[in-house]
């Protein structure tokens, strides 16, 4: 009964991750972009937005390792500052998702009755909506700035959180431990926020890891399309609408975003699959 | 502060049904009959054991009790006081007086709580202790019940059954109840440890005096425990009779096929009576008597009427034409 058996649950979660070598894979690449996005000045010297007409659209070289885009910024440059708002945008989108998502479904699923019938019918309204036309819509009317995007991206993508907690709190709200709480006089919020939320959480972190991918993805698409994160502050999207128009005589500038979102989506997939098979109880002692 | 006799609760014709929908596309509503208009009363200080067979609501009669559930019908009088519909607050007040022990210890303690908030969190709620003196409380609590003081600092799943066991009696006696409802609290351990925690619910009942309504289906167990035994079929209640007396001469003809199906050691020969067929759907319980269908003793009137529990003899209730 030593002191490090205390965390054993999570040493043993973390075991089973590890052994996971596509969740390892997946992890290593999150972290680069992680590292990446903190210290951008130590992968790029150069400026993101300093405007050389005397270098533009020049082929990688050993000064620009990415070339130089329509206006002669550095293309590196622009990535790694690029990294850290794609990241920003992944995080708190789904940050404010997750957050909606969780109040929604413990609500819905603790109280049960009538409020949970509106509730999950307003979830199936949301549902209905192609999520990336409503984001079209509401962008619209909004200017499209950083943190619209990550608030629209995030009012649009929680109905799948609130129905995975919807579904833990009711098999959660019958278990004994739950009727204790009860017993010993504990009310709804104490029961909802100290028994429910802390044993609900684990496949909340899976599909918040899978969120992030699709948060990136959708902001790219955003910036891509003129509506996202506005130039001149860049993202992976944005260099990417550059790149479209010059795809012909400078495939760097479309080739290394790309290749970043793909890798950065893939990186959060395969982390958020191998969290989930590592909290999934059925394959514990494997 | 007892009511009649010291009685400490008394259930006065409690039902409970819950209904379920035959299929998603029919409207009709079928009732399992979990109570069936149960009598009941628990002295202060005493035993009373709830036995019977798996599905009969015992279960759900503890739960009654201690309003986890409301019954639909009927009183429960708790201290002198009709506590079935106190909500809120006063509900709130009423749950430092009755706790409840759980038949399964790996679902009874929430698995991201420390040993020592579970055990400390009536204190809390009712604001008995603050965060910094509930360490102290529960670690005095853990010996008391046979732990070692730094399994406060510990989580549920570091502990086997019968330790986890413990934790859930710890928390039962933390607020000093009058009543523990103990749900079948020694059927999910080895029989090595169920002798060892029934023997530290007894010390603690001479400990702090409180009340149990001891919920078995196994009668060795009920019979060690209890001071008073009821013997629950379908819902209803066939027999009350004080301990020794049921045990040596059973009276209703569904205890003597319940006596007669466990192997007592050292005993006179029992009766040979074996009980029939399964014990009928609580969704459509049989008219007349719930056991005629599968009573030894079955006639006519079994079928039509339904027989009252009475004092067929003196101190002993009994639910039967004729006992």
């Amino acid at each position: 009964m030593a002191k490090g058996r205390e965390h054993s649950i999570l040493l043993d979660f973390l075991r089973r991750l590890v052994r996971n070598r596509l969740a390892v894979a997946g992890g290593a690449v999150v972290l680069f972009f992680f590292v990446l996005s903190a210290f951008p000045h130590v992968f790029s010297r150069h400026d993101p937005n300093r405007i050389d007409v005397l270098k533009v659209l020049q082929p990688p070289s050993a000064d620009h390792p990415l070339g130089t885009d329509e206006l002669g910024r550095d293309v590196l440059a622009r990535m790694v500052h690029g990294a850290r708002i794609s990241l920003k945008v992944g995080f708190v989108a789904v940050g404010i998702a997750t957050a909606i998502g969780l109040l929604v479904g413990l609500v819905s699923g603790f109280y049960g009755g009538w409020i949970d019938a509106v509730l999950m019918r307003f979830v199936d309204i949301m549902l209905c909506f192609p999520t990336f036309f409503l984001i079209l819509a509401v962008i619209a009317f909004l200017e499209p700035s950083i943190y619209n995007i990550m608030l629209v991206i995030g009012v649009t993508g929680w109905m799948g959180v609130s129905r995975l907690v919807r579904a833990e709190t009711l098999s959660l709200k019958e278990r004994d431990f739950v009727a204790a709480a009860r017993a010993q006089g504990a009310g709804n919020a104490r029961i909802i926020f100290r028994h429910i939320l802390p044993n609900a959480l684990a496949p909340v972190l899976v599909s918040a890891t899978l969120g992030v991918a699709g948060a990136i993805l959708t902001e790219s698409a955003l910036s891509f399309l003129g509506i996202g994160v506005q130039p001149p502050t860049p993202s992976w999207g944005n260099i990417l609408t550059a790149g479209k128009d010059n795809i012909e005589f400078a495939w760097w500038l479309s080739v290394y975003p790309g290749l970043a979102i793909l890798f950065t989506v893939l990186g959060y997939n395969l982390l958020g699959e191998g969290i989930r098979d590592a909290v999934d109880p059925r394959l514990r002692g494997r | 502060m007892t009511g009649v006799n010291g009685t400490l609760l008394a259930l006065e014709n409690i039902y409970k049904h819950f209904p379920v929908k035959r299929s998603f596309f029919s409207a009709e509503m079928l009732k399992v009959h979990a109570v069936d208009g149960v009598s009941l009363g628990v002295p202060a200080g005493k035993t009373v054991g709830l036995v019977g067979e798996s599905g009969c609501g015992k279960t759900t009669l503890g739960r009654l009790v201690i309003r986890l559930i409301s019954p639909d019908a009927g009183r429960i009088v708790f201290q002198g006081r009709d506590i079935t519909h106190l909500a809120g607050e006063e509900l709130r007040r009423i749950r430092r007086e009755m706790q409840i022990i759980f038949q399964d210890p790996y679902s009874s303690l929430n698995p991201r709580m420390r040993v020592r908030d579970i055990v400390g969190e009536g204190w809390l709620v009712h604001g008995l202790a603050g965060r910094d003196e509930i360490r102290g409380l529960a670690e005095r609590l853990l010996l008391r019940v046979g732990l070692t003081a730094d399994a406060a600092d510990k989580y549920p799943h570091e502990f086997s059954g019968g330790q986890r066991q413990r934790i859930g009696i710890a928390r039962a006696i933390a607020l000093s109840p009058k009543l523990v409802i103990a749900d079948e609290p020694v059927s999910a351990l080895d029989v090595s440890v169920q002798a060892q925690i029934l023997n530290l619910l007894k010390d603690i009942q001479e400990e702090y005096g409180m009340a149990y309504l001891f919920v078995s289906h196994d009668l060795r167990v009920i019979r060690h425990m209890s001071d008073t035994v009821a013997v629950m079929y379908l819902g209803k209640l066939m027999e009350v009779s004080p301990v020794e007396e049921l045990f040596s001469k059973p009276l209703h003809p569904y205890s003597r096929g319940l006596l007669a199906a466990v192997p007592m050691l050292g005993e006179a020969p029992q009766e040979k009576i074996v009980l029939r067929g399964e014990i009928p759907s609580p969704l459509a319980p049989p008219p007349g008597c719930r056991f005629h269908t599968r009573c030894f003793m079955a006639q006519k009137i079994c079928e039509e009427v339904c027989p009252i529990l009475r004092e067929s003899h003196p101190g002993r209730l009994t639910a039967c034409h004729f006992v």
